[in-house]
């Protein structure tokens, strides 16, 4: 469980990113956190393994306060996927990327090569083991830095703008991913500007704006609050769109799945038919 | 008129064992919005390095077909000439930003054109104008927002005047708001100055809506080209992957399911929504 209470943080260059955030997520939650550029969301998700300490306020991972214990304890319960994987990737192969974190944790080597079998199948990284990770293209070089994060099992996962640069298909790979990943119990917290993607999944969604969280609940509700939305830069997705232009035929206002809105449609466009 | 034509360009990079784009023949109309879409790694990038001239220019490898842009062979003119009729946007603003004020970035091309004073201020200043960042002439580009970065990245290639301005999935790092307009300016120079735009771009959702041409790529070749509306619409293009638009889907699976909406397959919500409407109406 990660709770935050009232948080603030001042970077050095004086920017205060966060003002006064307090948010708890549960064990098993599935948050997506978005927000306008520099709202403060990778600073706030930086909290949540220890990269970043409050200026003020309290955050706390497995009720252990983050500021009181070392980044390396905290990341064995969080587990941290960054935007851009070349901040991350730095060994000679894949396999040697995904045993570096398991070998520093002091897992032994029989665990280290089971684990590491494990996390290149899950991500279909089977054939690229011996291959260096910078021959590999953008996709697969973030699926690298998502299995040595998953290699060590981490109860929380956090995935910072996972989508950008991902096609369809890939898209759809990391959805299955995490649906997954819930399904294990596992809490997954991602930052992301990609509305579809986040109206698939369906999170619970925290909107952010100026170091603060602005609205905070289930993903049809949030994304359909034009207002709020709009603050936090924002487009509702097309489902969502689509519903918002057809106000006279008093449909549900928190539609953003397409086969609710197929339903829906079916029946009003047959009785109008018939 | 063809202001970008391709004719059987196959491309392998140094060292590749096999082409990155294959047998590729294409011609990109005057005053078009074109769509270059694919899944990753399936030529969209490399394609359009054979527009500007950084194939065979800059990179080596070997190069086959042939590539003209307004006329001119690619490969018989030099990168700096070609930037006088094609101009790039990148995914990230900040690779192609570097003076110390948004006017002189903006004017950075035009001091290599050896313009006129009176010309090249006419020009920074319709530029800046038309991308909505006129106020902003004097602030540091790295002191601005990512989408802000991006109007003086398109600024400053609208300077030039170009026939095309090709961009690279110009929106991946920026909020949906942010990336929302700066698709509508694109659109704007699109529609009101007649300019040929040729986007990359994975996100159909938010970009179908402008284009009246589609080229769906994947493992290096074209596998359609053509009106989006019928591209988009069919199997093929379900099948390679590209992510049809959430309003087209809706479209496609209530019209399977027997409602009866109109022949247009719509491209954005707001024609979906549209459709939708009239399909009641005519019910009445």
């Amino acid at each position: 469980m990660i709770e935050a209470k009232d948080v603030y943080f001042t970077y050095r260059n004086g920017v205060e990113a966060l003002k006064g955030v307090s948010v708890t997520i549960k064990n098993g939650e599935f948050v997506a956190l978005m927000g306008q550029n520099g709202a403060g969301k990778t600073t706030l998700v930086k909290h949540f393994n220890g990269l970043l300490k409050p200026t003020k306020g309290q955050v706390l991972v497995n009720n252990v306060d983050v500021s009181k214990t070392s980044v390396a304890t905290t990341s064995k319960a969080v587990g941290f996927v960054f935007q851009n994987p070349d901040h991350q990737l730095f060994s000679e192969t894949v396999e040697e990327e995904i045993s570096f974190a398991l070998r520093n944790f002091g897992f032994e080597e029989s665990v280290v090569e089971d684990r590491v079998t494990w996390a290149l199948n899950l991500l279909g990284l089977v054939q690229y083991r011996k291959t260096s990770p910078f021959m590999l293209s953008g996709g697969e070089r973030k699926r690298v830095a998502l299995a040595s994060v998953l290699a060590w099992n981490p109860e929380i996962l956090i995935l910072d703008e996972p989508t950008i640069g991902q096609d369809y298909q890939q898209k759809e790979k990391l959805r299955q991913f995490v649906l997954q990943m819930r399904t294990q119990g596992k809490t997954v917290i991602i930052v992301t500007h990609d509305v579809e993607f986040v109206a698939e999944c369906n999170p619970r969604v925290l909107l952010m704006r100026e170091g603060k969280i602005i609205a905070d609940g289930e993903a049809r509700t949030i994304l359909t609050k034009l207002h709020v939305l709009e603050q936090a830069s924002i487009v509702p997705p097309q489902i969502a769109q689509i519903f918002l232009q057809l106000p006279e035929l008093n449909l549900p206002n928190d539609v953003i799945d397409i086969y609710e809105a197929r339903k829906l449609l079916l029946n009003i466009l047959e009785s109008k038919t018939e | 008129m063809a202001v970008i034509e391709a004719r059987n360009v196959t491309y392998t990079y140094p060292g590749g064992t096999k082409p990155s784009i294959a047998s590729i023949s294409i011609n990109i109309e005057k005053g078009e919005f074109a769509l270059i879409t694919g899944p990753s790694g399936c030529g969209k990038t490399t394609l359009c390095r054979c527009f500007n001239g950084l194939i065979p220019h800059f990179y080596q490898g070997e190069l086959k077909g042939e590539t003209s842009i307004a006329g001119l062979s690619v490969a018989d003119h030099p990168i700096h000439e070609l930037a006088k009729h094609v101009g790039f946007v990148f995914q990230n603003p900040e690779n192609q930003l570097f003076a110390l004020s948004v006017e002189k970035d903006v004017a950075f091309g035009l001091e290599n054109l050896g313009l006129l004073r009176e010309e090249m201020r006419r020009r920074v200043d319709w530029a800046l104008n038309l991308t909505g960042i006129y106020d902003l002439r004097e602030r540091a580009p790295h002191e601005l927002s990512g989408g802000q970065q991006q109007r003086v990245a398109i600024a400053s290639v609208l300077a030039m005047q170009p026939d095309v301005i090709v961009l690279d999935e110009p929106t991946s790092f920026l909020d949906p708001l942010s990336a929302k307009k700066i698709f509508e300016v694109i659109f704007d120079l699109n529609k009101k100055l007649g300019v040929t735009i040729v986007l990359i771009e994975h996100r159909l959702d938010l970009t179908a809506r402008y284009a009246n041409h589609i080229i769906i790529m994947d493992e290096g070749k074209v596998v359609q080209d053509g009106d989006p509306r019928e591209i988009l619409n069919t199997e093929e293009a379900r099948l390679v992957g590209v992510g049809i638009p959430k309003a087209m889907l809706l479209y496609q699976i209530l019209r399977k399911d027997g409602a009866k909406l109109g022949e247009t397959v719509p491209l954005s919500s707001d024609e979906m929504a549209i459709m939708i409407k009239a399909a009641l109406r005519s019910n009445d």
